[in-house]
């Protein structure tokens, strides 16, 4: 059946900014899903607020509205644009949620707009618990005993039949917010009352308790003549009681029956026919008893997911693409397999391997958050890798997270611990919990009883145990000396580096020697050497070689090998020689290449933004005429779409994966380079073990980034050129930090050196707060320094991202800060143009740009950020590499600044490329996203280390409306009436005056607490009495429960200050109360008000601005 | 040639286990299952479930399986999921080494079952590269053999898959077929309580002819509603008549569907001219067409697996079957009076016919399933719904 022709313009929701849940695959689906809509002649529409996103480039849509996806402003851009149709389907939950709002209150009717993919009456029976139960019953299929409770009273009435522990699910959340798993009476009311709070219907299910049963999904797709296909089973090696998106899954099923599969198939078609899904991609889940196999449907949903990106990337198939094209009504048969180019998309994936994802969070990041794994999803990222058995799978996973790890690593903390320990370690479900499984076999617990504690499946467990054997093997009698051995433990995926850590404790282990002391004496290396074969990674990737054992390059086709693949999608693994050598499939061409390495795993500081770089790279460089050869292991991304780049490795980015990668590819054509200056720190970190193998990096010479990096020669590079940095310096010992602290004045920022993200950075006011932070926060050695600045309070920050070839530098952008200095930049609201700094300012730091630029040598892109303050400007920190604010310039500006860097860096000159615009007739403002909900009992504060997991772009003539809207699209909705509390600081006084008196003006009521009250009324403003919570009842926190309050604006100096404040700032965030915690933004943010009350946000896309 | 091919792969250290090809190359691993050594055509299975039903499949009788999915034997084996009693592949070459099993249904290990059932087991192979090879050059004919002290004549093993004649004309049919008449009891298994009994006398008369079927074929048939008497291959036309056929179903089995054809095809005819309604699975269908006047042959590299998608050609819906077979109806001389009905979606070969003017259709892939997707039962009802 051939495409609709009664449609013709589809308006495309996006996912809006990346949280916790919600990441960068729906980028990765909405792009596929633009890309083969267009294919197919229809105009597409965009709405998504985030501008670190493929599908906003303005080349992507045919019309790209980057602004908030809210129902009243996609209710005006319907209005505008008039499609036909609307595809829901792309944009996670949040693209739901908003069309069902828009079906609700009769907009989608009224304009004639038709959804397609998923209608509403699908989208409500999957999301309400209720009716979905009902549909289930229906077919047949059990459900866990439940009930659904909208008030605490219906709650405890569902929790007689349920009985504890009991599962709180909030309806119409994504990613389980607000939800949890009740173990007492007193844990279950917070959690209801947490969870009513969270879903807009104000509805939670109750569930019983399935602690402990295995867990599935299913990736179904679904096309308008009822052909059913499963894309992808996946297992959860974590049980039940993990959230799918916390736990370590691995795909395909591997414990289960061809019989029991088939019934989890069945119903999983069945699913889908009932909730009346009629076309695309959804993902049914499933609980099974492991004691008989009953089994129980958990929940659907009617759209694509981060499993079916996860299912796309781990079979091949693209469920996203074949979704779009079933929306608009083709049939599965109709559509090729663009893997084989010969088969059709009807049919279901076979895989001849296993794929591991385990996920990446950032509890580090959330002073006071309990790392505990539950049904509510904390993880920001995943690693997925792919091996040919389980142990390589999951060792893969293990050193592609990025976490330190190089496989199954000791838990130092677990070795000769009691068994009641290494029990109690077991029994919680932490991000650890899979090396404490680990360690607990080196600790001698059985198969069974881990099994006991875990629940984890026993074939796991198994294959674990097979690994800790074999590392014991190899402590006892070093590392094999044949190819064959040494082939063995590779096909286990042991990395060279956690050979070479094992082989070295051999010796020690033979010997008697401490494991310190046989890697620090230098004069024992050679003797060391001959005992344990090797000492290093590098050591035991030269005698692996040396034994001719190499891994070989296999395809990802979608049908293990029954159809040749004609695209290149590849993973690593070791093979036994066939037909005289291990067969490869790699078959590297004879073309000139580059090789971009991606950003891994998505964490707080490395996200959605390089992997946006990188996209660039590739989409440029191929434009060049270079083939591109992309190597990630992030399964959310577009970096990893088998179509962004010509060449795919799906493999960890490690020195040894990427150098075996460049090996092959070395041994045909010819290698230009490699870029690994765009994926943030992660190729960074390899840039010197490539340099040591001879391989040429493009652009910016990693020695410049290392310069710009390290702290003493940087300094000195400042001084040569006249430039004025903070008073700083570098501290290697506690006393030295306090005599450097005394030297500078406080207050000091204090940080470790080499750090992303702001990692452990802080504001220190004083000795006592420098003692806190070295014991707490790092770890001051000689190996490890800390570094010591100024801190220039109230200065504003800015951000200058610049272009260099050479010979010519190119300002892309001066972004100026709403919050002030010391915020980290990623966790900033800014403006481009900057929204109140003079032209001389602005030109001086575009001078200093340049002179930094020639000064490292930078060719390619470089960011600078600098603080102004009583107009001096003062160079803070420069990385001349991609940084975070990439993609936002870009989208800005309108110019494609990844891709012109792209091309720099392989050699062309700026001056081929047409000028930047500079006078914008419109502001842009960022606005950060923080997952603060996620983590109780976390301060919901800002600070110089980074929280924020996205970012949102608003964009309108005005900075106070393009604030609005970033807000807006940051999920803050701007009150325009009400009452306003405010406490502030004493140095934020003066400035938060006009902004009160200017909420006065609009109507708002004031209440502040008593140095702040008084201040304001001596000024003359109608301001009440609050008392702090530290005064009596009722003081604020009351008021703002009781829903009293609908705006915040909170400073606070000093960290005893910081403590006292901290109730006031969770009770707003659970209240859902708008709430800025620095001057600045709550000055903007008073404008804003003043400005957006009474009149509609208009909105306009981005080829307008354009234009 | 064959001393030229095997120098290439010298045996390394340890290799308990060897696949010989009839050209000469060897390719090493470790062995498991039956010591010993056995012949046959080496073809590729794709499902990433359900080895065991694939074991004990008759079709795969003179076949040795290769399981494309690297981890085999993880659910174990137990006494439900077997498709028949008699002997099927001969042998089976996987990636992985096979490690304990984990499932509450198992009840033993798939190693030692393979040994219990006289079958060769070869791991440590790269079935990816074996699998690649049978797409691009056929399916070869080969001895998989196992010895644990590690010796093998590689000479004597390459001259025995050379002798092996082929699958090419072997009626195996006879040889996995029951010997006696058996009145079919059981229906389809059901989680938690097995498999279901079948019920009454009155239910519509099947007679299956079995040419080394899988047992879910019948319990999918008393599932839909007949009562099923099995027949061995060699049955002849009065003998099924006796039993008062409200008609009759032709099953699966291995071989060269030309050669078992030679005396099943005439019964078959005979059936059709009393226009009793026949409903024939893969071997059966073949035999279906030629007894239509169809041809069949043998395919570059088959189909094996549980994720082929097969178009039904009067309503456009796509079917995701099950498919184990190396031979197929030629659907490019087609004669008159049959209907393709079905094709396949991945390379068009046919999948399906009815014959014209008779109650009496066949499909190429295999809607009992076990292993493999249950979307076709309908097939069955449509088949019991004719018997009037």
């Amino acid at each position: 059946m051939p495409k609709r022709t009664d449609i013709s313009s589809i308006l495309v929701i996006g996912a809006g900014p990346i949280i916790i849940g919600q990441a960068c695959e729906f980028d990765y689906s909405g792009t596929q899903a633009i890309k083969a809509l267009k294919e197919e002649g229809y105009r597409v529409i965009l709405v998504n607020s985030n501008p670190a996103t493929i599908m906003t480039d303005p080349d992507m849509a045919d019309a790209t509205y980057v602004e908030p996806i809210s129902p009243e402003i996609v209710a005006r851009i319907i209005e505008k644009e008039r499609p036909d149709a609307v595809l829901p389907t792309m944009g996670g939950q949040t693209a739901l949620n908003c069309a069902l709002a828009l079906f609700n209150d009769g907009t989608l009717e009224k304009y004639g707009v038709q959804m397609i993919g998923a209608d509403a009456d699908a989208i409500d029976k999957a999301e309400d618990r209720q009716r979905f139960r009902e549909a289930m019953d229906k077919i047949g299929l059990s459900s866990a005993r439940s009930g659904v409770a909208h008030t605490l009273e219906e709650a405890f009435a569902v929790l007689e039949r349920t009985g504890l522990p009991s599962i709180i699910r909030p309806s119409f959340t994504m990613g389980g917010t607000g939800g949890g798993i009740a173990y007492n009476k007193a844990e279950f009311e917070a959690i209801v009352r947490s969870g009513l709070d969270a879903s807009p219907t104000t509805e939670v299910l109750i569930e019983e308790s399935l602690l402990g049963w295995k867990e599935y999904e299913m990736e179904v797709v679904r096309d308008k003549h009822d052909n059913c296909i499963i894309i992808c089973s996946i297992e959860n090696v974590d049980p039940m009681g993990v959230h799918t998106g916390d736990s370590i899954t691995v795909a395909p099923a591997l414990t289960l029956t061809d019989k029991e599969y088939q019934i989890m198939r069945t119903a999983s078609i069945e699913v889908l026919r009932e909730i009346g899904v009629e076309t695309g991609g959804s993902n049914v889940q499933f609980a099974v008893n492991p004691k008989d196999g009953r089994l129980i449907v958990i929940e659907m949903n009617p759209r694509v997911s981060r499993s079916s990106a996860l299912a796309s990337k781990a079979t091949g198939f693209p469920i996203a693409r074949v979704a779009a094209k079933l929306a608009v009504g083709f049939t599965l048969d109709e559509i090729m397999n663009e893997i084989t180019g010969a088969t059709p998309a009807a049919f279901e994936p076979t895989i001849d391997y296993v794929v591991t994802k385990i996920p990446r969070f950032a509890f580090e990041k959330f002073k006071g958050a309990k790392d505990d794994l539950t049904t509510a999803m904390k993880s920001v990222g995943e690693v997925m890798a792919i091996g040919r058995n389980i142990k390589e799978s999951m060792q893969k996973a293990l050193r592609g997270l990025e976490t330190g790890l190089d496989g199954f690593n000791r838990v130092i903390a677990l070795e000769g611990a009691g068994r009641d320990v290494i029990t109690a370690a077991l029994s919680r479900a932490t991000p650890d919990r899979l090396l404490n499984v680990a360690q607990a076999f080196r600790e001698g617990f059985t198969v069974d009883e881990i099994n006991a504690i875990t629940h984890y499946d026993k074939w796991f467990l198994r294959h674990i145990e097979e690994i800790i054997a074999e590392e014991t093997n190899i402590l006892q009698h070093g590392l094999p000396i044949d190819a064959e051995g040494m082939r063995r433990l590779k096909a286990m995926g042991f990395s060279d580096k956690r050979l070479a850590t094992l082989a070295v404790r051999s010796v020690g282990v033979a010997g008697g020697l401490g494991e310190t002391q046989a890697t620090r004496s230098g004069l024992l290396h050679d003797a060391l050497r001959a005992m344990a074969g090797a000492t290093s990674e590098k050591e035991v990737r030269q005698l692996r070689r040396k034994l001719g054992v190499v891994p070989v390059f296999k395809r990802i086709d979608s049908c293990a090998a029954e159809f040749e693949a004609i695209t290149p999608y590849m993973y690593s693994t070791y093979e036994a020689p066939f037909f005289g050598e291990p067969e490869d499939e790699a078959a590297p061409s004879d073309r000139r290449k580059v090789v971009i390495l991606g950003g891994g795993p998505n964490r707080i500081g490395q996200g959605i933004e390089f992997d946006y770089c990188c996209v660039h790279a590739c989409f440029a460089l191929a434009e060049a005429g270079y083939e591109t050869i992309m190597v990630n292991c992030n399964p959310e991304t577009v970096s990893t779409d088998y179509d962004t780049s010509d060449r795919l490795y799906f493999e960890p980015l490690t020195a040894e994966d990427v150098l075996e990668i460049l090996r092959v590819e070395q041994s045909r054509g010819e290698l230009v380079g490699v870029i690994v200056q765009f994926g943030g720190q992660t190729p960074l970190k390899l840039a010197q073990a490539l340099e040591d193998e001879g391989i040429p990096i493009l652009g910016t010479s990693p020695d410049a980034i290392d310069l710009a990096e390290d702290r003493e020669r940087f300094s000195a590079l400042v001084e040569k050129l006249g430039l004025r940095q903070p008073a700083n310096g570098i501290a290697r010992s506690r006393d030295e930090a306090v005599a450097v602290a005394n030297r500078i004045g406080y207050p000091v920022l204090m940080r470790p050196s080499y750090v992303l993200g702001g990692r452990a950075m802080e504001i220190v006011d004083s000795e006592q707060q420098l003692d806190d932070y070295i014991a707490t926060a790092v770890q001051v050695s000689g190996d490890s320094p800390v570094l010591i600045d100024q801190y220039l309070r109230d200065a504003i920050e800015c951000d200058v991202d610049a272009l260099c070839d050479g010979e010519q530098v190119v300002v892309a952008g001066v972004m100026q800060h709403i919050e002030e200095a010391g915020i980290h930049s990623g966790d900033s609201a800014c403006t481009l143009p900057p929204y109140s700094l003079p032209a001389d300012i602005i030109a001086e730091m575009e001078r200093q740009a340049e002179a930094l630029a020639f000064g490292l040598g930078v060719r390619g892109l470089m960011n600078i950020q600098f603080a102004v303050k009583n107009g001096e400007v003062y160079l803070i920190e420069v990385n001349p590499r991609a940084s975070r604010t990439v993609p936002f310039v870009a989208k800005a500006i309108g110019q494609p600044v990844a891709k012109i860097a792209s091309r720099v860096m392989a050699g062309e000159k700026l001056e081929s490329f047409p000028p930047f615009k500079r006078d914008l007739p419109y502001m842009a403002v960022k606005e950060a996203v923080f997952p603060f909900a996620r983590f109780p009992g976390v301060d919901p504060v800002l600070s110089p280390e980074m929280k924020s997991t996205g970012e949102v772009m608003g964009i309108d003539a005005d900075f106070p409306t393009a604030f609005a809207k970033a807000q807006l699209g940051a999920g803050m909705r701007l009150p325009t009436e009400g009452t306003v509390f405010v406490s502030v600081k004493n140095s934020d006084k003066p400035m938060i005056l006009p902004a009160i008196r200017t909420l006065i003006e609009q109507g708002f009521r004031v209440i502040a607490t008593s140095g702040t009250q008084k201040y304001l009324a001596d000024a003359g403003l109608p301001v009440e009495l609050v008392n702090k919570v530290a005064e009596g009842r009722p003081h604020i926190v009351d008021r703002i429960v009781d829903g009293e309050v609908s705006l915040i604006f909170n400073t606070t100096e000093g960290w005893q200050s910081l403590k006292d404040s901290q109730s006031i700032r969770a009770s707003a965030l659970t209240a859902k109360v708008s709430i800025f915690t620095t001057a600045a933004a709550s000055v903007a943010a008073s404008e804003a008000i003043a400005t957006i009350r009474g009149s509609q946000l208009e909105v306009r896309s981005l080829q307008d601005y354009y234009s | 040639m064959a001393d030229a091919a095997s120098s290439l792969a010298p045996k390394p250290e340890g290799a308990t286990g060897v696949l010989v090809l009839s050209d000469g190359h060897v390719v090493w691993g470790r062995g498991f299952g039956h010591v010993g050594e056995a012949v046959g055509e080496v073809c590729f299975n794709t499902s990433m479930t359900g080895y065991q039903e694939v074991m004990t499949d008759p079709s795969y009788a003179g076949q040795i399986v290769t399981f494309t999915f690297p981890h085999v034997g993880n659910v174990g084996v137990n006494e439900e999921d077997l498709e028949s009693i008699v002997d099927g592949a001969v042998g089976c070459i996987v990636r992985e080494d096979v490690t304990l099993s984990s499932s509450f249904r198992s009840a033993g290990e798939y190693g030692q079952w393979l040994a219990d059932k006289g079958k060769v087991g070869l791991s440590g192979v790269d079935t990816r590269a074996l699998t690649r090879r049978i797409r691009m050059a056929g399916a070869p004919n080969a001895v998989i053999a196992h010895n644990p002290d590690g010796n093998f004549d590689i000479p004597a093993l390459v001259a025995r898959a050379k002798e092996w004649p082929g699958l090419v004309g072997m009626d195996l049919a006879k040889i996995v077929s029951r010997e006696i008449q058996e009145g079919w009891e059981g229906s389809t298994w059901t989680l938690g309580t097995g498999y279901g009994a079948g019920e009454g006398s009155t239910r519509p008369h099947v007679v299956a002819i079995d040419y080394g079927a899988k047992d879910n074929i019948f319990r999918n048939l008393v599932k839909a509603g007949a009562r099923v008497t099995v027949v061995p291959a060699e049955t002849t036309l009065e003998d099924i008549l006796s039993l008062e056929p409200a008609g009759v179903f032709l099953s699966n089995g291995p071989g060269d569907p030309a050669a078992t054809g030679k005396y099943a095809v005439p019964v078959i005819q005979a059936l059709l001219d009393r226009d009793i309604p026949i409903f024939g699975i893969c071997l059966g269908h073949q035999m279906l067409g030629l007894a239509a006047g169809a041809t069949t042959s043998k395919m570059h590299q088959g189909h094996r697996g549980a994720n082929h998608p097969v178009k039904r050609l009067g309503d456009g819906v796509v079917e995701i079957t099950s498919m184990n077979h190396g031979f197929a109806v030629d659907n490019t001389a087609l004669p008159d009076n049959v209907e393709e009905t079905h094709v396949s979606l991945f390379d068009g070969s046919n999948c399906g016919i009815s014959i014209r003017g008779k109650r009496a259709f066949g499909v190429q892939y295999h809607p009992e399933a076990s292993p493999g997707p249950q979307d076709s039962f309908y097939l069955f009802e449509k088949f019991v719904g004719m018997l009037g």
